[in-house]
């Protein structure tokens, strides 16, 4: 087992991030923290990154306590954080041997370390860059391949792809995947549904503070959704009074502003269903349900922040 | 509320048999994980020398407008035991103790402030094995490395242009550095406190009083009773005194009273940060 | 705002589509709509000023009063043309703490307004030209210099060091001019400047050597000559004579003159060339 919590607890000045919940990450593992802004996920990170003393309940990282062996804990983790802290006043090979040398590791070994990160994650003709004039894309991937200077058995990404275009995301995803058939535990948080389906084989929805589901992206899909869904579009204002009249046509019907979502198993005949019925949706569309339907059902459609 | 960092046991100290006595927590100059730091801070100004040359001018510059050029206008000082001395060579050894403080005060007020907030930089150095304390020690390091380089560029000079009395001031090179500790360790410890940048205003508010009063420009005689005892016990005074009895070469109890002066208030203010940079950073 | 064609041939160093500017160009219209900007900048930091208004005050006590006493003891008078040592470098310090707002208020608070919180970038995305951008960031900081040099010449009367109402309120107007002569040049320096790191060297090959060297501090006819010849180049030592000139109540007509002459042809210059490095970072 990496990674073991118990009923783990964290506040912030009287306000409780985190209400005592249960994990555990067995090696090799891609694990994944879903939740909205402000669920408890990066707490949870940061005290698992041992860097967050935790207030009550038990934590092993690597089969030892953080309380006690912090910085034995920290050898073994690399760590991604939401928001770059590189060192922008180094270059992005000084920022790699640099980063190394804090875990002890010789120059050369760090410096060679570095090269071999810089290829892995395609940095290398950036090398001699300065972080500022890197994209968010190169920063994000610079980040990547510092944390695996030490060799982790665990990573650690807190979002790793907020921010960044489709190309960078699909990019850093390739080397995430790598890394995991290289046998790296994979921690990861995330409000991206498809990077959860994409990169995890397990995951917790966090909302709150506590975990409101857990298991893998099928097995979530099967218990808190419909194979498939159904969108129909009314125009705003109808939607409402459409509802009732397809109501009987699927498991369950939601309404929102713009569309009616049909949670069905077999959307095509829902859909065939509606047009039977002569009611003229302005457009509909069949499609697969996803992890975003199971997220938003459990952590509803509010606003968070 | 954060806990303090120590009573939970964590930071904990992974040299074995766990040196955690208040000796080593304080001159912990040969533990290994500090020196990480410095190469960091080392390899940065590798690149800015060109900044770091010319840090070594400044000093120079008042040494010659205030020393040389408002001192042909005052005349020799005399001293306590009658001897008659240069103004500029009373004020050059001040010079030393005052840009020693300014120096190690820079780095570990603005310097830290900068890095601890905003450029998160402690925050990358505390996601590996390096603890707060390694980072208080490798920043001071760092300040008191650079602090002697340019005390010693300065009695280079003050030994060039004759303004040096006595072989004592071998040991003026020392004796900045624990200056420099001593400021690096206070100004660090504060720093842990600074909201924002208005609250640096507050260094300024203390550095310049003592920069202009500690018996830098004029004998500290010249005050009323009262001021003189006030001003006898800042931190620069001691400095001051024991710069200039070593260039002058009249040592007495007086430089001792202020090595031990400086050697607890930079003590007091590592083992403040080391810890204070822990609660900050680990919650 | 620029017409394609015409500017591309009249490009200035570099930056396509940034044409030379024209006499209108460089004469601000619209700065009154800057002043809200302004006043909340100065609402948000004017406690920052507390040092600026203490820092001469302290100089002041301790070179002037000092080691005043032990100048006015020895050579003093005699070297100084009759004058105390306060009296003497009472509107030296007047002067160069202008020049020290001045500079200040022109590098990191400027850098930032490009780099940071690029506050010049979403005004000129409105109608204001860059003679206004330019024009308000002098004034503001011509503000400053009026504000702190105003309490400063205060403490100066009150020590007896203004010999006249009207030379002090002389004395104020030289040094606000001395200030953004000193702050024009810097804010183009500051606008042609990539990191802020170089901000280190302007200080203590730039600012440093003028405070000291200016004859503030001590008469520069004391200096090798090559060096007082040197001083005599820079504003602040134009600004230090004039200043001194109206606190002491001695002012020589055709010198007082010269000196003014000579920092506003540099506060033209300044401007001229902050208006073409304001034109230039923001096209960037």
């Amino acid at each position: 087992m990496m990674i073991s919590a118990r009923g783990l607890r964290k506040s912030y000045g009287g306000i409780e991030a985190v209400k005592g919940i249960d994990v555990e990450v067995s090696a090799g593992e891609a694990f994944g923290f879903l939740g909205p802004n402000g669920a408890g996920k990066s707490s949870t990170m940061r005290m698992i990154a041992a860097v967050s003393p935790v207030d009550a309940g038990s934590l092993e990282i690597l089969g030892m306590d953080p309380a006690t062996h912090g910085s034995e804990i920290r050898a073994r983790l690399g760590v991604c954080p939401q928001e770059d802290s590189l060192d922008n006043e180094l270059s992005v090979m000084e920022n790699l041997v640099v980063y190394g040398r804090y875990f002890g590791l010789s120059r050369a070994e760090a410096s060679s370390r570095a090269k071999e990160q810089l290829a892995f994650v395609q940095l290398t003709e950036r090398a001699k860059s300065r972080v500022e004039d890197l994209s968010g894309g190169m920063k994000r991937r610079l980040s990547v391949a510092r944390s695996l200077i030490n060799q982790p058995d665990v990573l650690l990404l807190d979002e790793p792809t907020t921010g960044l275009d489709p190309q960078a995301r699909h990019q850093l995803w390739d080397r995430l995947f790598r890394l995991k058939q290289q046998g790296v535990t994979l921690v990861l948080t995330t409000h991206y549904m498809d990077e959860a389906e994409q990169l995890c084989d397990r995951l917790v929805i966090m909302d709150n503070g506590v975990i409101v589901a857990a298991g893998s992206p099928l097995e979530l899909i099967a218990a808190h959704s419909t194979r498939e869904v159904t969108e129909l579009r009314f125009g705003v204002g109808d939607n409402e009074s459409m509802a009732e009249k397809v109501a009987d046509l699927a498991d369950r019907v939601e309404v929102l502003p713009d569309r009616l979502l049909l949670y069905t198993d077999d959307g095509e005949q829902a859909s065939q269903a509606v047009h039977d019925r002569e009611l003229h949706p302005v457009s509909s569309l069949v499609r697969r349900a996803t992890l975003e339907d199971v997220f938003l059902r459990l952590t509803g459609r509010t606003l968070v922040d | 509320m954060t806990r303090p960092v120590t009573s939970t046991g964590h930071d904990p100290d992974p040299v074995p048999g766990g040196a955690r006595t208040l000796g080593l927590r304080v001159f912990p100059l040969f533990a290994a994980g500090h020196w990480r730091v410095v190469e960091r801070n080392f390899l940065l100004y590798r690149r800015a020398w060109k900044v770091f040359l010319t840090g070594m001018l400044e000093p120079v510059l008042y040494l010659l407008s205030i020393g040389v050029g408002v001192g042909g206008l005052v005349g020799d000082f005399t001293l306590a035991d009658g001897g008659a001395v240069s103004y500029v060579e009373f004020v050059a050894p001040a010079m030393l103790a005052a840009s020693a403080m300014n120096g190690a005060l820079f780095d570990a007020t603005y310097g830290i402030f900068f890095r601890m907030k905003y450029e998160k930089l402690y925050d990358a150095m505390l996601a590996t094995p390096l603890r707060p304390r390694d980072i208080a020690r490798g920043e001071i390091t760092w300040a008191l490395l650079r602090g002697a380089c340019y005390s010693a560029a300065f009695i280079v000079v003050m030994v060039a242009m004759g303004l040096v009395r006595s072989w004592w001031m071998v040991l003026a090179l020392p004796a900045t550095m624990l200056i420099g500790f001593a400021f690096a360790g206070a100004g660090m410890a504060l720093t842990t406190w600074m909201r924002s940048w208005q609250d640096f205003e507050f260094v300024s508010l203390a550095i310049m009083p003592m920069f202009l009063f500690s018996a830098t420009f004029y004998p500290i005689s010249t005050y009323p009773d009262p001021v003189e005892a006030v001003v006898r016990w800042t931190p620069l005074y001691q400095g001051v005194v024991l710069c200039r009895e070593m260039s002058l070469g009249a040592l007495g109890w007086d430089a001792l009273v202020a090595v031990v002066y400086l050697a607890v208030m930079g003590s007091v203010g590592m083992y403040v940060a080391s810890r204070r940079i822990g609660r900050l950073l680990l919650k | 705002m620029i017409s394609g064609v015409k500017s591309m041939r009249r490009t200035t160093q570099g930056v396509p589509g940034v044409r030379r500017p024209s006499l209108a160009d460089l004469v601000p219209r619209m700065m009154p709509r800057l002043v809200d900007y302004w006043v909340t900048v100065y609402r948000r930091t004017w406690r920052g000023s507390v040092t600026t208004f203490l820092m001469p005050f302290l100089y002041l006590t301790a070179m002037g009063v000092g080691l005043g006493s032990f100048v006015d003891d020895n050579a003093g008078p005699r070297a100084l043309d009759g004058l105390t040592y306060l009296a003497f470098i009472a509107p030296g310090l007047l002067a160069t703490t202008a020049m020290q707002t001045a500079i200040g208020e022109s590098t990191y608070p400027v850098m930032g307004a490009f780099k940071w919180h690029r506050v010049y970038f979403s005004m000129a995305a409105t109608p204001l030209r860059v003679a206004d951008i330019v024009g308000a960031q002098l004034a503001f900081v011509a503000f400053r210099i009026l504000l702190t040099c105003t309490v400063f010449l205060g403490v100066l009367a009150a020590y007896g060091a203004v010999g006249s109402v009207g030379g002090g309120i002389a004395a104020l107007l030289v040094v606000v001019l001395l200030g953004v002569a000193h702050a024009a040049p810097m804010i183009a320096i500051t606008a042609r400047m990539k990191s802020e790191a170089g901000f280190a060297l302007v200080f203590r090959l730039g600012l440093i050597p003028m405070f000291l060297f200016s004859g503030a501090f001590f008469p520069i006819t004391q200096l090798p000559d090559v060096i007082a010849w040197l001083a005599r180049l820079t504003p602040i030592w134009h600004g230090v004579e004039l200043s001194r000139m109206f606190t002491v109540g001695s002012v020589d007509g055709w010198a007082a003159l010269g000196h003014l002459t000579y920092l506003v042809v540099v506060l033209v210059a300044g401007w001229y060339f902050a208006v073409t490095g304001f034109t230039r970072r923001l096209a960037q």
